[in-house]
């Protein structure tokens, strides 16, 4: 009886206890809680921080975006509700930072003139040129001067003749200060929170000591010191003067008179441009010029062309390879599949920046496997002739991307059931017929996204195209720094990025273009495959 | 075994003669039409793929480590180029391994993350945008970071001022900005493999009192574990494999990635510096391999299921 009693009473406490454990699952619980506060302090903490920040260096648009993000945020997750915004928010954060407002930015930049010799607004232009074209003043005494370090900048310390000591950096014209001594020699020995620079320092910082420019007064018509050697400075004075009433500026040694024409920089008579100019908005004129200028027109066009070509073929190449050789394997009484499928894919498995290097060298013309071992120490510009380099492209990426078809195209055979070719065997059909008329098609159905999404892929295959090619070889006689093996992708960067004239205006002009012909093949080729439509 | 293939090949055999007893040259004649061939075009195809990672190992292990001497393969066998590879002040080929791994590891997971939370969002809730979001999502991924390169640079450039941990030769900033591909493709794989979850799983937790991040977190994350294993691994393969932003990033030697640090090495002195290239290249693809052989099964699977979806 009791015995009984007490089971009854433990099968109670189970279930209490399994009713407490689920009751307790199911109402709020503290962590989750306290990770989100958590997580929003950190997140209000860093935006009011920004805000500040931003607010002192007057940036009031960024500051304005930081604090409505901000407060959009915590509204989201202390709202009871709004459960779609709650899970969407993270990434959505992300996406418009990152891509949505550089996708924007690149918009506004690619109307303007934005790059090397345009970075900022034109009154920093006037200051940048008026410091870089001081020439050395005919006859200008010669200066003792002691160059020190006060802080983190250096400036240069004076001695005059009545044993007063005057000390000045870039940025504050020499001044008088007290409590500081001078040798006999006229250099300056000590000088109070300054750290005078000996014959060591002064080697191991030549650079930035033979730059230095400190201003003789606050008024720049003074000229500036310089020193060669760190010993004796020169008075050097600009040789442009700025009118600022008639917005020209003047070279005071031959007389040039240079204008703002509207074009971001001084120009002079015969089209004589002061360098740095600053950034304009020039509206259209680098789209236009992507087609209207000759110097743009013919390298875009064969970019362009070749983009296409190399994107076609591959994915062309690589389906049918991969198709093939899915169709060879797909046969269950052929021995080590397994293994061969191994194999196969490691092409696919090893990194692809990689696989492009290696593939470098063994394509290069003195020295790689090709030439030398394959071909009997052959000399041929796999890498340097302009065909033979497309050609070696193809090749490669044709090594690259087979055995993701491979493995796609198995995946698709496998799943067309076997009923339909056996149905088809015995109405008399041939293997080539079944595969024609019946599995070619099923698996068309299914991997025609795919083949649209790895166009796209090779469309924009930067990593392949630099890594093996860098673009090259080099087109001469062109206006742009584009080589024969160039797809508009690595054309863009190299015209942002790589030489010493960075066109970030022309560039993101580009790159508008690039994403218009890529969105509208895409979206040709989804609205053919309809694969879209699935969405519900 | 041999009995089964023999009586295929009978049944199909179309010639009567053959079919009394076939001879040991026609045998190996079918045996050939049937599969031979095919081991063939095995061979070949596996020489095509697997000669230039043969090549790379083999120049890794050449102690002369020149291009040249690369050609005459497993000549000699040393792990003298692997050692040296650690021991060069320029390059540190050490960082650029840890911060490879470290960039790629936390890039793939967060990817995983925000894109497995917008993935529930748009196959579990209903709300207005729903179609047209997922759409976005898809046009916005088709621009390619490498071509907003200037903006992000100037981006960052201005972030720097703010706090430099945040700006230009920050990794932190560089996986923040691979962060902003973390939708597009990787929710829409995720959203169709959401989608063949059935709803009355959580439909009954939902009845049994668990909210939408318990249901989140312990019934979808652990059904989806297959796409989830697989977008993670494709994240990781492209984060390990970007150059372009990265080169743009990440300015000083230490800080690198091994995609900017080896190409800037092997291009400086092409030729000379092959086999160290080629031990830092084997070291490399080490971990990528390995896990993409160890999630190769969900790979097929989550790829043709992307597919056919």
């Amino acid at each position: 009886m009791s015995s009984h009693d007490s089971q009854v009473d433990q099968g109670k406490s189970r279930k209490r206890r399994q009713a407490e454990r689920i009751a307790e699952r199911a109402s709020v619980r503290l962590g989750p809680t306290l990770v989100k506060i958590v997580l929003l302090g950190l997140l209000d903490a860093f935006s009011v921080y920004s805000a500040f920040m931003l607010a002192a260096r007057r940036s009031w648009y960024f500051m304005a975006a930081v604090i409505v993000v901000a407060l959009v945020i915590n509204w989201i997750y202390w709202q009871q509700g709004h459960l779609a915004a709650k899970y969407l928010t993270p990434g959505l954060i992300f996406l418009l930072i990152f891509q949505l407002f550089a996708i924007t930015y690149s918009a506004y930049i690619s109307f303007t003139n934005y790059g090397t010799g345009h970075n900022g607004d034109k009154e920093q232009a006037i200051t940048s040129l008026l410091q870089a074209a001081s020439t050395k003043v005919p006859n200008s005494p010669s200066y003792t001067v002691t160059v020190v370090q006060c802080g983190k900048d250096l400036g240069f310390a004076i001695a005059n003749d009545d044993g007063e000591i005057q000390v000045g950096n870039a940025h504050t014209p020499l001044h008088q200060v007290q409590a500081a001594s001078s040798d006999e020699s006229g250099h300056v020995s000590k000088l109070p929170g300054c750290q005078v620079l000996d014959f060591n320092d002064l080697l191991s910082r030549q650079d930035e000591v033979t730059t230095l420019a400190v201003p003789l007064s606050s008024d720049a018509k003074q000229g500036q010191l310089k020193t060669s050697d760190g010993q004796t400075a020169f008075v050097y004075k600009p040789s442009l003067e700025y009118n600022r009433a008639k917005d020209t500026m003047t070279d005071t040694t031959t007389g040039l008179v240079y204008t703002d024409r509207g074009t971001g920089a001084f120009v002079a008579e015969g089209d004589k441009e002061l360098k740095p100019g600053w950034k304009i908005n020039v509206g259209l004129s680098n789209f236009t010029s992507v087609f209207a200028s000759k110097q743009l027109r013919g390298p875009f066009g064969q970019v362009m062309v070749w983009t296409i070509e190399f994107s076609v073929i591959s994915v062309a190449s690589t389906f049918i390879l991969g198709l093939f050789l899915a169709l060879v394997f797909n046969e269950p009484r052929m021995k080590g599949r397994k293994i061969y499928r191994s194999i196969l894919i490691l092409p696919y498995a090893f990194p692809a920046f990689l696989s492009a290097l290696v593939w470098s060298g063994l394509l290069n013309e003195k020295f790689g496997f090709v030439n030398q071992v394959l071909l009997g120490g052959a000399d041929i510009p796999w890498l340097h002739s302009a065909g033979l380099a497309k050609i070696a492209i193809l090749v490669v990426n044709l090594w690259l991307g087979f055995p993701y078809m491979f493995l796609v195209c198995m995946g698709a055979l496998q799943s067309i059931p076997e009923d339909l070719s056996e149905a088809a065997k015995i109405d008399g059909a041939s293997a080539w017929q079944i595969f024609r008329l019946i599995k070619f098609p099923l698996l068309l159905v299914s991997v025609a996204p795919l083949l649209i999404s790895s166009f796209a892929m090779n469309f924009n295959n930067f990593n392949l195209i630099y890594m093996l090619t860098q673009g090259g070889p080099a087109q001469t006689g062109t206006g742009l720094n584009v080589g024969s093996t160039d797809i508009l992708i690595s054309m863009v960067y190299k015209i942002a990025f790589v030489g010493a004239d960075k066109n970030y205006g022309l560039a993101s002009a580009f790159a508008i273009v690039i994403f218009a012909v890529v969105a509208l093949v895409s979206a040709i080729g989804f609205r053919a495959s309809k694969s879209l439509e699935e969405l519900n | 075994m041999v009995n089964q293939t023999q009586t295929q090949a009978l049944r199909t055999a179309p010639s009567p003669g053959r079919s009394i007893g076939p001879s040991r040259w026609t045998r190996a004649g079918l045996w050939f039409r049937r599969t031979g061939w095919r081991h063939l075009v095995g061979i070949v195809a596996c020489i095509f793929a697997g000669f230039p990672i043969l090549y790379v190992l083999s120049a890794s292990l050449n102690e002369q480590g020149t291009l040249i001497s690369s050609n005459s393969m497993f000549s000699s066998v040393s792990w003298g180029n692997y050692f040296q590879l650690f021991h060069m002040p320029q390059q540190p080929y050490g960082n650029w391994y840890i911060n490879t791994i470290v960039i790629g590891l936390l890039t793939a997971a967060m990817s995983v993350f925000l894109g497995a939370l917008a993935a529930y969002a748009f196959s579990r809730l209903r709300f207005t945008g729903r179609r047209v979001g997922l759409l976005a999502l898809i046009l916005v991924q088709m621009f390619p970071q490498v071509l907003s390169i200037v903006a992000i640079y100037l981006l960052l450039d201005t972030l720097g001022e703010i706090s430099p941990t945040l700006g230009i030769n920050s990794r932190l900033a560089l996986i923040l900005v691979y962060l902003g591909g973390a939708l597009g493709t990787n929710t829409y794989l995720m959203y169709g493999f959401f989608n063949t979850v059935p709803k009355e799983i959580d439909e009954a937790a939902e009845i049994d009192g668990a909210g939408h991040v318990r249901i989140f977190f312990t019934i979808i994350l652990p059904l989806a574990a297959p796409i989830l294993a697989v977008i993670a691994l494709l994240s990781f393969i492209g984060t390990v494999s970007e150059y372009a932003v990265a080169s743009t990033v990440l300015v000083s030697p230490e800080k690198q990635t091994l995609a900017v640090g080896l190409y800037d090495f092997v291009s400086q002195k092409f030729s000379q510096n092959w086999g160290l290239f080629s031990a830092g290249a084997v070291l490399a693809a080490i971990p990528v391999v390995v896990v993409f052989f160890f999630l190769q099964r969900y790979i097929v699977s989550g790829l043709t299921l992307g597919s056919v979806k």
